[in-house]
């Protein structure tokens, strides 16, 4: 089992002709991914690399039936390719695309409310069903089918905890990148819940950063709702406060978002949280064991 | 993006606010006759970036015009050292001159983003030129709250409430009610990350004035807001930060001695944190890009290394998509580069990679003609590099 993306996956790519679109629509073929195609306004009645190309997400939603949508059209278009995605019905809409201004975000977001179509992301590397299906940039192969759920505001970081998890032998079902911004469609609680649904998933991994109070909410959450173990790991313990620390969302202000919050908050309602990164995988795996 | 005081309360007097007024000048001399206009009393005040100015020293009430060129001259050219410029300080390049205002009452305005409800927030509060922080920390309470939505702006009843929530009726308060909406307005048609005024003053005629002004944008939106974005003033930045960012590095300086070369935000965070836990101070904080490309490499050898403090470089590269041994092949390009001209590395450089084709990257690394420590996890790379520092 899995949550959001797997085989009934039909995906399509917006902004599939640009030079990381096109890359990117191909790593998630060859990882199996069925990719129905694309969208580049002005292109439409093309192929590239054997995908067809629409001038717009309705034309491509009447022709392939696609379901999720892959975003990675420059910031100054991007807002508006996730709401045409959202009038178009697109069920998932997940927006790689780093750099949106945030006022845009938020004018998403009201555009959003009462439509069907969830967003993930901005800024965000994607979300993955080992072995059924990669809707983003994370490579494929330091993933494995399990059991651990993944939810992550970060990149890279999100791929250690994943590589950490794979080589003690936990593989997972799920690995969801929220991404990086302060204004975003998909919070931490909306996978935790997703997760909690699923029969398959028997741990968490849950990966914060600095800023906001998103892992604050969570942690309200999991108090509530969750019974299995959730690991959790908050980055920028050392951040200095009032610098954002390249992600939009990662700063220090009024002095709220700290990591040490964070950490405290998540530990109260049982999360065990563990202050090295390296040592995602392996309380994973004691936790499991336990 | 920053901007300073004066050009701040500019953009505000542009939406309808009033602010005190005043002349920005580079030269002492000009002080004097300003001051004169003003009836012969005013204020001078530094125009740094950093809050903090006026326990700093940076702001100070003049008598008479001759106090007020005196002032300037005192101010203008002098490190201005607050709780925000770290101890090193900041070079005051331009002074406000503005008209002394006998101060009644002093009020707190601001607009940021309300992130838990992705709309934008205005907050409000009768104690005035006190830290908002501090205020939210103590009482919070005694902080008025509307949430704004975009697409409307401030509605009058939100501005009514706000203006007799602080306790206000008559004349104060429409003036009041105006003020609000001007930080409303100045905000949502700035892409501004951050309007605050801080105090919003009442006389003791009951006239308002914003007595200082704050204001931040998004940076991701200053394409479409180039007269904002020529505002920037690169003194008051970090020259290190300037210079990475015009290489697509995020860099920021910090007081440790471990050099970080990381592959992503988050991962880059969570190497500092890990240098902390092995009992060390990270340099900075480096993004290098997600691709880690031999250029970028080589701008970050060169950013990192042009801080004397940094003893050791670690770098942490989780190769995603780019292969590992590609970015092996550009560590080592970079440092023979480096080499070439004439600024090789001098300092013990710690590698951590991971990804595809591991075993092939660590083979470039030891191969090359530098002696790399090669380590195998984060936590191995951390101990590695802090056991540099002593060697």
């Amino acid at each position: 089992m899995s949550i959001l993306v797997g085989r009934d996956t039909r995906l399509i790519v917006q902004g599939i002709t640009g030079k990381e679109g096109l890359f990117h629509a191909i790593g998630c073929r060859e990882y199996g991914t069925d990719v129905a195609g694309g969208v580049t306004p002005g292109k439409g009645g093309s192929t590239v690399e054997g995908f067809p190309v629409w001038d717009s997400v309705v034309q491509a939603r009447r022709a392939t039936d696609c379901n999720t949508s892959l975003i990675f059209v420059p910031p100054p278009f991007a807002a508006d390719a996730i709401m045409e995605a959202a009038d178009a019905g697109v069920e998932l809409i997940v927006c790689i695309t780093e750099g949106i201004p945030v006022a845009d975000m938020v004018r998403v977001r009201t555009f959003l409310a009462g439509r069907n179509s969830r967003l993930l992301g901005p800024n965000c590397p994607g979300l993955i069903t080992p072995g059924q299906a990669k809707v983003g940039i994370m490579p494929g192969h330091i993933h494995a089918r399990g059991n651990v759920g993944v939810i992550s505001r970060s990149g890279t970081l999100t791929y250690e905890a994943v590589w950490q998890l794979t080589n003690e032998g936990l593989g997972q079902t799920t690995c969801v990148g929220i991404g990086g911004d302060p204004v975003a469609g998909t919070s931490f609680i909306d996978v935790l819940a997703l997760f909690a649904e699923d029969e398959t998933t028997e741990a968490i991994v849950l990966i914060g950063e600095i800023g906001g109070t998103a892992e604050e909410e969570a942690a309200d959450w999991i108090r509530e709702h969750l019974d299995i173990p959730v690991v959790g790991f908050i980055a920028g313990a050392t951040a200095p406060p009032g610098r954002r620390m390249g992600h939009a969302g990662a700063i220090v202000a009024g002095g709220k978002g700290t990591a040490a919050e964070k950490k405290a908050a998540l530990a109260a309602a049982g999360v065990l949280v563990v202050d090295s990164p390296a040592e995602m995988g392996a309380r994973t795996a004691a936790a499991l064991a336990s | 993006m920053k901007i300073h005081e004066f050009q701040a309360k500019e953009i505000l007097r542009r939406f309808g606010a009033r602010v005190p007024q005043g002349k920005v000048i580079e030269h002492p001399g000009q002080a004097a006759e300003i001051c004169r206009d003003f009836g012969g009393r005013s204020v001078v005040k530094a125009q740094i970036h950093a809050g903090g100015r006026g326990q700093g020293g940076g702001v100070k009430l003049a008598a008479s015009p001759e106090e007020a060129e005196r002032l300037a001259g005192e101010i203008l050219g002098m490190q201005l050292t607050t709780h925000q410029t770290g101890p090193e300080g900041q070079q005051v390049r331009k002074v406000l001159i503005e008209e002394a205002l006998d101060i009644e009452q002093e009020l707190y305005l601001g607009v940021t983003l309300d992130r838990a409800a992705a709309c934008p927030v205005l907050m409000a509060s009768r104690s005035g030129g006190m830290d908002i922080e501090e205020v939210a920390r103590t009482e919070p309470d005694a902080i008025l709250r509307e949430l704004i939505d975009p697409q409307l702006g401030v509605l009058p009843f939100q501005c009514r409430r706000i203006a007799s929530g602080l306790g206000f009726s008559g004349g104060t308060a429409r003036q009041i009610q105006a003020a609000v909406a001007s930080v409303v307005a100045a905000y949502l048609e700035t892409d501004a990350s951050l309007v605050e005024i801080n105090p919003l003053m009442v006389d003791p005629q009951g006239d308002v004035y914003a007595l200082d002004a704050k204001m931040n944008f998004d940076d991701n939106a200053m394409f479409r807001r180039r007269e904002i974005a020529e505002l920037r003033d690169v003194h008051e930045e970090n020259p290190l930060e300037v210079e990475a960012s015009g290489h697509g590095i995020s860099y920021i300086k910090l007081d440790g001695s471990i050099g970080c070369m990381v592959n992503g935000a988050g991962l880059a965070m969570a190497t500092m944190d890990i240098i902390k836990l092995v009992g060390s101070e990270p340099a900075n904080f480096l993004d290098v890009g997600g691709s880690a490309s031999q250029e970028a490499v080589e701008s970050a050898f060169r950013i990192i290394l042009s801080d004397e403090a940094v003893k050791a470089v670690l770098i942490n590269i989780f190769g995603g998509i780019a292969r590992t041994d590609r970015i092996a092949r550009g560590v080592v390009a970079a440092i023979e580069e480096l080499a070439a001209a004439g600024s090789p590395v001098g300092v013990p450089v710690v590698v951590r990679l991971e990804g595809t084709n591991v075993e092939e990257g660590r083979e470039v690394l030891e191969r090359a003609g530098f002696d790399f420590i090669v380590a195998g996890s984060m936590g191995e790379a951390a101990q590695r590099a802090v056991e540099a520092l002593g060697a």
